[in-house]
């Protein structure tokens, strides 16, 4: 019991970066911009955090810094795609090998050092039942974090006028614009609530996952985050279940390895880039289907005419 | 508060077409000395190490040219694919295959000599990185799966079979268990040019000579007219009779095969035998160099140079004073931001809106007042 108890917690574990930095970047989709730098602006959360925490010995500092820094970092595609209408593959590809090279430079002298970790929530009374005791009141603050955002966004997209409003202006921006809304300040804030998302996502790696600083800690996550919002049909409660399902290959390759099993290490590491193929590959095969769930306006620059 | 506002140009201006890597490559330099002042280095003495003195004498040429030569070869493929736009950005994957199904001649039969080594070497070469590039094809065209993200998920992968190869079955009997290949017999060593003056080889060559060949086909023959067509206008290519689904596989293995050339050259002519990392990630470079190079493969040519020249100086900056060879990354990062920053310029005017527009700003307060 105490196995299966201490798997599902490593399972959120690796679950809660992907679900946070998917969750953001289903919101800046839906708002009709396709931002592929995930990657980056993970792996300079992941740096900030470290880099805040180990400076200052708090890692809530690290955590707040985390956020920080994926926003800001944002603001630079958002600047580049949304004020300068360039073509959002390669803006956002560039923040990717931007952020990957930036962090590396960065973190030259964090590599080896002793991070400070977030710790685990502890309710006393609470976190001592047996069995879901620690599943439901012992895990660190950022997994209750991205639960609460899924919800929050989930509530935000389908209940509120404001969501309905960014949802129209993923589907098409050119009638949004027409009806006076404010195409381009909505997208500016949905790509910086996804880089601040990105950017947690990255804290969570680096103070809680591993509480360390190793260059390009991410290994991808940022990518199969994005393929995790294709997955889901840009559908909040889906990218949930696309995380946790994730996080179990990622957790289940790394016990396989650990227990020996009489295949290549190489190969059971490749298993959640693989299962990312086969799960898109399974999900897009009905065109209609795909294009009916797609934002229409998803990665078209959008210049305002007056 | 102060914004931008874009107006559309009536045509694309040709003085900015011309004119933009030029103006990304100053800003690039000005961001890159706010850089090294925050590092504490003086500007013009960390561009002296970065930029001049990696170039200075000719052997240096000579290692200049073997790093431009994959970024050339992987620039160019990966232009017709951007021209068509298809994202292949999985050329980094397509390069390890091509160097991995090269080097299987040599590692596999290392008795086997004479002159039709290498050539059969590099048709492998090219045959492994297509064959892996039209994987997202075949995933593209047939299941209508994102390329951007298959591609690049072929990435990690290639780069752990390559791992699993050089520790596992590839691995030299007599390397007291180093996780590399035996080293190349002669016969499958690319030759050097000038072996007098320098180390670059043949790599560079097929870089210029890929260059040349892919400029006439995107500028002298129908399949570049088709590739520029279904690229701009797909639903006009369709009338005309061109299949997008061809088209993609056309692009992706064109592109494949040109990376795999670059990574069995790098690997029979700089490394000599396989290693766990053959590429310090000239796949994802060449994309900033096919930008760079406005996706024309002359331009490429020159924008492979001028990256090549940037991990050179990160190198000689990491020796010389001491700063992470991840600058050379960070620089690479920003040319690319810059260049499609300048890139808006050609088709759009862009003008400031602020504080000083008053006709804006007072027209509704006077409403108000009333």
């Amino acid at each position: 019991m105490d196995i299966t108890v201490n798997i599902l917690l490593t399972i959120a574990t690796a679950a809660t970066p992907l679900l946070l930095a998917a969750i953001g970047e289903l919101v800046v989709e839906r708002s009709g911009v396709l931002n592929l730098g995930v990657e980056g602006m993970m792996i300079m959360g992941a740096v900030g955090g470290f880099g805040a925490g180990y400076l200052t010995g708090s890692p809530w500092i690290g955590l707040l810094a985390a956020i920080a820094l994926g926003a800001v970092f944002s603001l630079l595609f958002a600047v580049m795609t949304l004020s300068l209408a360039t073509n959002q593959v390669a803006t956002g590809l560039s923040l990717t090998l931007l952020g990957l090279g930036l962090s590396g430079m960065m973190g030259t002298s964090f590599v080896g050092q002793p991070g400070a970790r977030l710790p685990n929530l502890d309710i006393p009374g609470l976190t001592a039942i047996p069995v879901i005791g620690r599943l439901l009141f012992g895990q660190d603050p950022i997994f209750y974090i991205s639960i609460a955002l899924t919800a929050a966004v989930m509530w935000f997209l389908f209940k509120t006028r404001t969501g309905l409003t960014l949802r129209s202006i993923g589907d098409s921006h050119t009638s949004a614009h027409a009806l006076g809304i404010q195409v381009i300040r909505y997208r500016y804030l949905a790509v910086i609530f996804g880089g601040a998302c990105a950017g947690l996502a990255g804290g969570h790696l680096s103070l809680v996952y591993t509480p360390q600083w190793v260059e390009n800690m991410t290994a991808g996550r940022g990518w199969i985050a994005l393929a995790l919002v294709v997955f889901a049909s840009w559908r909040p409660w889906r990218v949930l279940a696309g995380a946790y399902i994730f996080g179990a290959v990622w957790i289940g390759q790394l016990h396989a390895q650990a227990f020996g099993i009489p295949v290549p290490s190489q190969l059971l590491s490749s298993l959640p880039y693989l299962a990312t193929i086969v799960v898109l590959v399974l999900i897009s095969r009905n065109k209609r289907l795909t294009m009916m769930n797609t934002p229409a306006s998803l990665g078209q620059p959008f210049v305002p005419d007056r | 508060m102060m914004r931008l506002e874009l107006v559309k140009r009536p045509q694309r201006s040709m003085l900015f077409s011309a004119l933009s890597p030029f103006i990304a490559f100053v800003l690039t330099m000005i961001a890159g000395a706010i850089l090294f002042a925050l590092l504490g280095v003086n500007p013009l003495k960390a561009f002296q190490i970065y930029f001049i003195e990696p170039v200075s004498q000719v052997w240096q040429l000579h290692e200049l040219a073997i790093k431009a030569a994959p970024l050339i070869l992987i620039g160019v493929g990966l232009s017709v694919c951007y021209r068509a736009n298809i994202w292949n950005i999985g050329a980094e994957g397509q390069f390890i295959l091509g160097g991995i199904v090269g080097s299987s001649i040599p590692v596999l039969f290392p008795q086997f000599e004479g002159p039709l080594v290498l050539p059969l070497m590099l048709l492998f070469g090219m045959i492994g990185g297509a064959a892996y590039a039209a994987i997202p094809a075949l995933l593209k065209t047939r299941f209508n799966t994102n390329e951007i993200l298959t591609s690049l998920m072929l990435v990690y992968v290639a780069q752990l079979f390559l791992d699993w190869l050089v520790r596992g079955p590839w691995r030299d009997p007599k390397g007291f268990n180093f996780p590399q290949t035996i080293q190349f017999n002669d016969s499958a060593i690319l030759p050097e040019l000038m072996p007098a003056s320098g180390r670059a080889n043949w790599g560079f060559v097929f870089a210029l000579v890929a260059a040349v060949l892919v400029w006439i086909l995107m500028s002298r023959m129908l399949k570049g007219f088709e590739v520029r067509v279904l690229g701009s206008s797909p639903r006009a290519g369709r009338f005309a009779g061109f299949g997008i689904n061809r088209m993609v596989f056309f692009a992706f293995m064109l592109s494949g095969a040109l990376a795999g050339l670059a990574g069995i050259s790098e690997v029979s002519g700089a490394i000599g035998q396989l290693q766990p990392v053959i590429s310090p990630g000239y796949g994802f470079a060449a994309i900033i160099v096919a930008f760079l190079g406005r996706l024309n493969p002359l331009g490429i040519v020159a924008a492979g140079l001028v990256l090549a020249l940037t991990y050179l100086g990160g190198e000689a900056v990491q020796s010389a004073l001491g700063i992470s060879d991840k600058v050379a990354r960070v620089f690479q990062g920003m040319l690319l931001f810059f260049v499609l920053g300048c890139d808006t310029l050609i088709h759009y005017r862009i003008r400031l809106i602020g504080f000083a527009a008053p006709k804006l700003e007072s027209a509704p307060k006077l409403e108000e007042a009333r």
